[in-house]
């Protein structure tokens, strides 16, 4: 078995050696990644519409497992024998690897242009002043809906807080459907697709992130304790024995009907239309009253950067700018529905759901997760401990108030802003 | 102690070289590991690189709110497994050696094995299968206790901060429960017919003879038990993390100190992680089981009174 194993890989190296003598003068680049799911999207879509443009440069998309890539990557950097491009997770993983040189700045590379600040916040240094990964990918957050159960019940979609808990109350005393389908076990449901899918409402996106880590606001002000409050109401509406429903739980619990609203991230979009047999449609985070301003959190997911021990820089730097360019923001989107390009140019994509989802960043201003720059970095974990909290609040063992003291106390005892 | 008058012997090679195979994979794959644990508690990482701080890792462990919370929480949590380990499933594995040892009993053989089962079951199909059975949404549970009228006594268990961490002990106790059971078995078996024989004649019999002449038999069996199950609840980890991820939730209720270990040195989400914390906390659990280890040894065992037939 493993002669033959042996002799199987022997012959495979000596193929591709001899195939790497055929076009000797050609550049392979190899992409790290973790994102195995999209091997057959990289190979048949985007690697082809590169290579077709770019003769002399090949690319290799070599995926390793999500759980191990950080360390495997981190092994082969040390080793000197990673691939020249490396897929970058957003926010402190990523800056660690660029503050030990691993990574090359690229904030001059052309097409980094078309990037918002917030696009490119996920993989900058603290200051701004450098970036060091083209962001390829966010995820948007929402509510998806069972658009057979709303015309069922005449409820028409709701754009204000109160419109969103009548809807729910209708829901609820029709009996017909679970009027959310959300679980607090495994806890990141609570703060992920609650906390900071309804919370920029009020703390106002990015204004109040940066506020916050300015130091200049708290998470025990109104703007933050206020999101846990709406969620302490969402508790009626879970579905029975929501305390131990885990995610899976919440996602079949929808895709199979039975619940009508469904706290969402864009990146379920290409599983619900496998799964759902119903039409379903999405709204943003309902606003105060209606003409309010919208925040939407639109969470910087993915990016690439270049290793900086890199043979091939020049030829990376090339695929770089195409990955920040619109064709690939165009091939990518569509290829992955609920992961929307960051780049400014508009993509135009055919998923309906999808469309909806990306809609938003239109009339709703974006921001990122309030946690995950710069706070998370000590202990306690700011982001662990919204997980923690964000659950309690819903499962009623922390009051509002308590859960954002405890935020607040866990970040003041490592965090100083800078003044 | 080499006396030079004495004929001297020729250095033994050949029990060095017998002992070198087993000497040399303990040392490497357990010794040094653990020296490796204890030298990298004692340091800690400034500035990418590894600075010496004697035991001021253990200072920030226990004297710093932002660890000692979670770790005496979880050093409570790991008690209270072992005590429901210890209350259910080491009696009711007697019991069952019991009942599986008496003569009469039909298909003991059956029962054997079924109850064995589940020890070599995986971990993460047991938390797996049993997050299935008592899920509010699809699991059984509700069906079985809705059947017998019962389905009021419901509650998601695992989702609830009172009563998750024992649901969880006691989902440890059904996989285990088949090694006291077999271990006390093995004692039953071993206990001569004379004796038993002997203690009919003397008019000892039912519960009498189990009580007075089966337990004191199987006593330092249920010691060896009692501590195989102490060092296998703090070294604990697989079955919380399948079950209830690496944040042991809901609010911290399930976290024992393998899974606080964990998120110290592997790090959780945006938590990055620290193995200088992880090989304190590592340290400690290691000091632990140490302790309890060398309590039952020197002052247990030594006490226990054994038969030689």
């Amino acid at each position: 078995m493993t002669t033959k194993l042996l002799t199987a890989l022997l012959l495979g190296t000596s193929i591709l050696g001899s195939a790497g003598l055929a076009h000797a003068e050609d550049v392979t680049l190899n992409i790290e990644s973790w994102r195995g799911d999209d091997l057959s999207i990289w190979k048949d879509k985007l690697i082809p519409a590169f290579e077709a443009k770019n003769p002399g440069i090949k690319v290799v998309f070599a995926p390793s497992a999500p759980t191990e890539y950080d360390a495997a990557l981190g092994a082969k950097l040390a080793a000197g024998s990673a691939g020249d491009l490396i897929t970058c997770r957003p926010f402190d993983k990523s800056l660690e690897l660029f503050k030990k040189g691993n990574l090359a700045d690229l904030s001059s590379l052309p097409g980094m242009e078309n990037f918002s600040p917030v696009a490119k916040s996920a993989w900058q240094t603290d200051d701004g002043k450098s970036s060091f990964c083209v962001p390829m990918a966010s995820v948007i957050h929402g509510f998806i809906y069972n658009k057979d159960a709303f015309d069922k019940l005449g409820i028409k979609v709701p754009e204000t807080r109160d419109e969103f808990f009548a809807a729910l109350d209708k829901i609820k005393a029709d009996g017909t459907y679970i009027p959310m389908a959300m679980g607090t076990k495994d806890l990141w449901e609570a703060a992920t697709m609650g906390y900071q899918n309804i919370g920029p409402n009020y703390w106002k996106g990015e204004d109040g992130r940066a506020a916050l880590i300015k130091g200049e606001q708290k998470l025990t002000d109104k703007d933050w304790v206020a999101p846990y409050e709406e969620l302490a109401k969402w508790k009626p509406y879970l579905g029975d024995g929501f305390e131990a429903q885990t995610y899976p739980d919440s996602q079949n619990l929808f895709t199979l009907g039975r619940a009508a609203i469904y706290p969402a991230g864009s990146w379920e979009i290409g599983l619900f239309n496998t799964q759902a047999q119903f039409k379903m449609g999405a709204f943003p985070p309902p606003v105060e009253k209606a003409g309010d301003t919208c925040y939407i959190s639109d969470h910087t997911d993915i990016g690439m950067g270049l290793n900086a021990a890199s043979k091939h820089a020049d030829a990376a730097k090339t695929f770089l700018s195409w990955v920040a360019s619109a064709d690939f923001a165009t091939i990518y989107a569509n290829a992955l529905p609920g992961f929307f390009s960051l780049n400014s140019a508009p993509v135009k994509m055919e998923d309906p759901l999808a469309q909806e989802f990306v809609s938003w960043r239109g009339k709703c201003k974006s921001t990122i997760r309030s946690t995950y720059q710069i706070l998370s970095r000590g202990t306690p974990n700011l982001e662990n401990e919204t997980w923690v909290e964000s659950a309690n609040v819903i499962n009623g063992t922390d009051t509002p108030e308590a859960a954002a003291k405890k935020l607040q106390t866990g970040l003041d005892s490592w965090y100083k802003p800078a003044k | 102690m080499a006396a030079p008058t004495r004929p001297k012997r020729p250095f033994r090679w050949h029990i060095a070289v017998f002992l070198a195979p087993a000497v040399l994979v303990y040392t490497a794959i357990m010794i040094l590991p653990l020296a490796g644990t204890l030298q990298l508690s004692l340091f800690r990482n400034v500035d990418q690189s590894q600075v010496f701080v004697g035991l001021g890792n253990f200072r920030t462990l226990f004297g710093d709110p932002n660890w000692s919370v979670n770790f005496w929480n979880a050093l409570r949590n790991n008690v209270w497994f072992f005590i429901i380990h210890m209350l259910v499933q080491n009696p009711v594995g007697v019991l069952l050696a019991a009942l599986l040892s008496s003569p009469k009993l039909r298909f003991s053989a059956f029962y054997r094995t079924a109850i064995f089962v589940p020890t070599i079951l995986s971990f993460v199909i047991v938390g797996f299968a049993w997050k299935l059975i008592l899920s509010p949404l699809w699991g059984v549970a509700p069906h079985l206790l809705d059947f017998v009228g019962l389905k009021s006594l419901f509650t998601p268990w695992l989702g609830k901060e009172q009563y998750a961490l024992t649901a969880l002990s006691l989902v440890s106790v059904w996989q285990f429960i088949g090694i006291p059971m077999m271990l006390i078995y093995a004692a039953l078996l071993s206990i001569p017919d004379e004796v038993i024989e002997a203690a009919e004649c003397d008019g000892i019999t039912g519960m009498a003879q189990f009580w007075k002449i089966k337990l004191p038999l199987i006593l330092p069996s249920i010691g060896i038990i009692s501590i195989l199950t102490f060092v296998g609840n703090f070294n604990a980890f697989d079955l919380i993390y399948t079950a209830q991820g690496a944040l042991a939730g809901p609010n911290y209720s399930t976290d024992i100190l393998g899974t606080f270990l964990y998120r110290a040195f592997f790090g959780f989400q945006l938590q990055v992680g620290d193995p200088n914390m992880g090989a304190t906390i590592a340290t400690i659990m290691f000091l632990i089981i140490l302790g309890g280890v060398c309590v039952y040894l020197f002052l247990i065992q030594t006490r226990l009174r054994r038969y030689q037939f």
